[in-house]
C-alpha cells in the first residue's frame, strides 16, 4: 500500500481497514494540505466514541493499566483504539516507543488497534497529532479510544481539555501529603486510581486523596472523583474503575456537560490551528524575504518582537 | 512538518538476549527516528501486526537463537500477504554468510549485521533506503 490520496484513504478508513487508518495517522502527524483534505472528510463521522485519558508519572503502570482497562472491555464486547504517546528527544528528535510491551496480550485481537506516538517537542503530555488521531480512531469506528499520555509530572494536564474522562494513575511511596493538595495534575482526575495497591503505603495514598477531594469545594450536583485502588498486573481492581468511566461518562452526557467540554477542547484546538498557518503564512510571505527582513530588524533592536509580528499579520 | 523515519525493532523466537536490540534501539533513537520497542519473543504475526499498526518504514529484528531460517521467511511472506512491501527489512544476530545470501535473494532481507557491525554503518543504510523495501 503506497501513497494513497486523502479521499481513498478516508473511504478506507471510514470502511474500518487497520492500514488505511495506520497511514491516516502518519499523514496527520506529518500535517500539510492532504492531512488536512482527510481530516475534513472524515470529521463528520466522529463523536461516537467514549474517549478516555489516562495520565500519570513514569512508572505508575500506565500501559500495564491500559493493557488491562482493554482486557476487560474486549471481554464485554467493545471495540478499543489505544494512542499511546511518549516523549521526542529534545536533541535528537527521536524517540523510544515502549508501551506496546506492557500490551502484548491484545495482539492478534481485530477488535484493538494501538499506536505509538512521538511527543515531537509538544509539552504537555500529549503530541500535536493526538487531536488529529484521536478523531481518526474514532471515525474508524472504535467503540473506546484511550489515550496514554508521556510520563506526566505536575503540570502536563492538557489531556484533561483532550478527553472529557481523565484517569490520573497514582502509586504508593511518591511523597508526603502535601503532594496531593498540589495544583496540576491532581485537579484533572475524573477518576484516581491507586495502582500497585498491594504494596505498603496504598492506604495512606487513597486516604491522602480523598482528603484533598473533601477540602474542594464543589456543588452537590457536580461529580466526586473516586479513588480507587488496583494492581493492574493481575487484573485486580479493573472491574470497577471501567464501570466508574462508564458512570462518568454518563454524567458527562447528562445536560451540556458533554458540550462544554468540546467548547473548550475546539476552541484550543482552534487556537492553535490559527497559529500554525499564521506561522505558515507569515514565514512564506515575500517568498521569506519579509520574515528575514524583520528577524534582521529585531536583531538590529530597530524593531521589538510585538512590532513584527504586527508587520507580518497586517501583511497583505 | 517532515517525516520522520519510524522503525520497529523487535525479537522474533524464544531467546532472550535483548542487549543488542536495545543498544541499536537507543543509536536509531539518537539518529533522530521514532523506535517502536516491542520486547522478547514475538512470532512473525505479532511483528506484522505491530508493524502495520504503527506504520513503520522499517522493521529491524535480532536474532540470537539460530532459527532465522525459519523465522525470517515467514515474516517476509506475511509482509507480502499483507501487501507491505515497502516495508525495509533488517536483520541483526549471529547468522552466516551462506544464510545471509539466502536470505537476502529469496526472503525480501535487505541487510544482515553480525557481530561488530558499525552502527554508523547501520544508520546510514537505514537513512538511506527507509521505505524502500527489498534493496537490489
Amino acid at each position: 500500500m503506497n501513497n494513497l490520496d486523502s479521499a481513498t484513504l478516508a473511504a478506507q478508513l471510514l470502511g474500518g481497514h487497520r492500514h488505511a487508518l495506520a497511514r491516516a495517522i502518519t499523514l496527520a502527524e506529518t500535517g500539510g494540505a492532504e492531512a488536512r483534505a482527510l481530516l475534513g472528510a472524515v470529521y463528520p463521522h466522529t463523536g461516537g466514541a467514549l474517549v478516555v485519558g489516562v495520565t500519570g508519572a513514569p512508572g505508575a503502570g500506565k500501559s500495564t493499566f491500559v493493557n488491562a482497562l482493554a482486557q476487560h472491555w474486549r471481554a464485554a464486547g467493545r471495540t478499543i483504539a489505544i494512542l499511546a504517546v511518549d516523549p521526542s528527544s529534545p536533541f535528537s528528535g527521536g524517540a523510544i516507543l515502549g508501551d506496546r510491551i506492557r500490551m502484548q496480550p491484545l495482539g492478534g485481537d481485530p477488535g484493538v488497534f494501538v499506536r505509538s506516538m512521538a511527543s515531537r517537542g509538544r509539552l504537555g503530555g500529549i503530541a500535536h497529532a493526538t487531536d488529529d488521531a484521536v478523531a481518526l480512531m474514532d471515525a474508524a469506528g472504535f467503540d473506546v479510544v484511550v489515550i496514554e499520555t508521556v510520563g506526566a509530572g505536575q503540570s502536563e494536564v492538557e489531556i484533561a481539555a483532550t478527553a472529557p474522562t481523565t484517569v490520573v494513575i497514582e502509586t504508593p511511596g511518591t511523597g508526603d501529603d502535601v503532594q496531593s493538595i498540589k495544583a496540576g495534575i491532581l485537579e484533572i482526575a475524573d477518576v484516581f486510581v491507586v495502582n500497585k495497591a498491594d504494596r505498603e503505603g496504598a492506604d495512606s495514598v487513597i486516604r491522602n486523596l480523598q482528603t484533598m477531594l473533601r477540602l474542594a469545594e464543589r456543588s452537590v450536583s457536580s461529580w466526586m472523583p473516586p479513588v480507587l485502588p488496583a494492581v493492574a498486573l493481575r487484573g485486580e481492581g479493573i472491574a470497577a474503575i471501567a464501570a466508574t468511566i462508564d458512570q462518568h461518562y454518563a454524567y458527562m452526557l447528562q445536560g451540556e456537560r458533554l458540550r462544554v467540554h468540546a467548547q473548550a477542547r475546539v476552541e484550543r484546538a482552534l487556537a492553535l490551528s490559527v497559529q500554525e498557518l499564521a506561522v505558515t503564512r507569515a514565514r512564506a510571505h515575500g517568498g521569506g524575504a519579509t520574515w528575514r527582513q524583520l528577524v534582521e530588524r529585531v536583531i538590529a533592536r530597530q524593531i521589538d518582537p510585538y512590532s513584527a509580528a504586527d508587520v507580518l499579520l497586517d501583511a497583505p | 512538518m517532515e517525516h520522520k523515519i519510524r522503525v520497529l525493532v523487535a525479537k522474533p523466537g524464544l531467546d532472550g538476549h535483548d542487549r543488542g536490540a536495545k543498544v541499536i534501539a537507543r543509536a536509531l533513537r539518537d539518529a533522530g527516528m521514532e523506535v517502536i520497542y516491542t520486547g522478547l519473543q514475538q512470532t512473525p504475526a505479532m511483528i506484522i501486526e505491530a508493524a502495520l499498526q504503527e506504520d513503520v518504514d522499517v522493521i529491524g529484528l535480532s536474532i540470537l537463537s539460530g532459527a532465522h531460517m525459519t523465522l525470517l521467511p515467514k515474516v517476509s511472506q506475511l509482509l507480502r500477504e499483507q501487501a507491505m512491501d515497502d516495508v525495509l527489512v533488517v536483520v541483526g544476530g549471529i547468522i552466516s554468510d551462506a544464510d545471509a545470501t539466502i536470505l537476502k535473494r529469496d526472503h525480501g532481507v535487505a541487510a544482515v549485521y553480525g557481530p561488530g557491525a558499525s552502527m554508523q554503518e547501520i544508520v546510514s543504510f537505514i537513512r538511506e533506503h527507509a521505505g524502500s523495501g527489498r534493496v537490489s
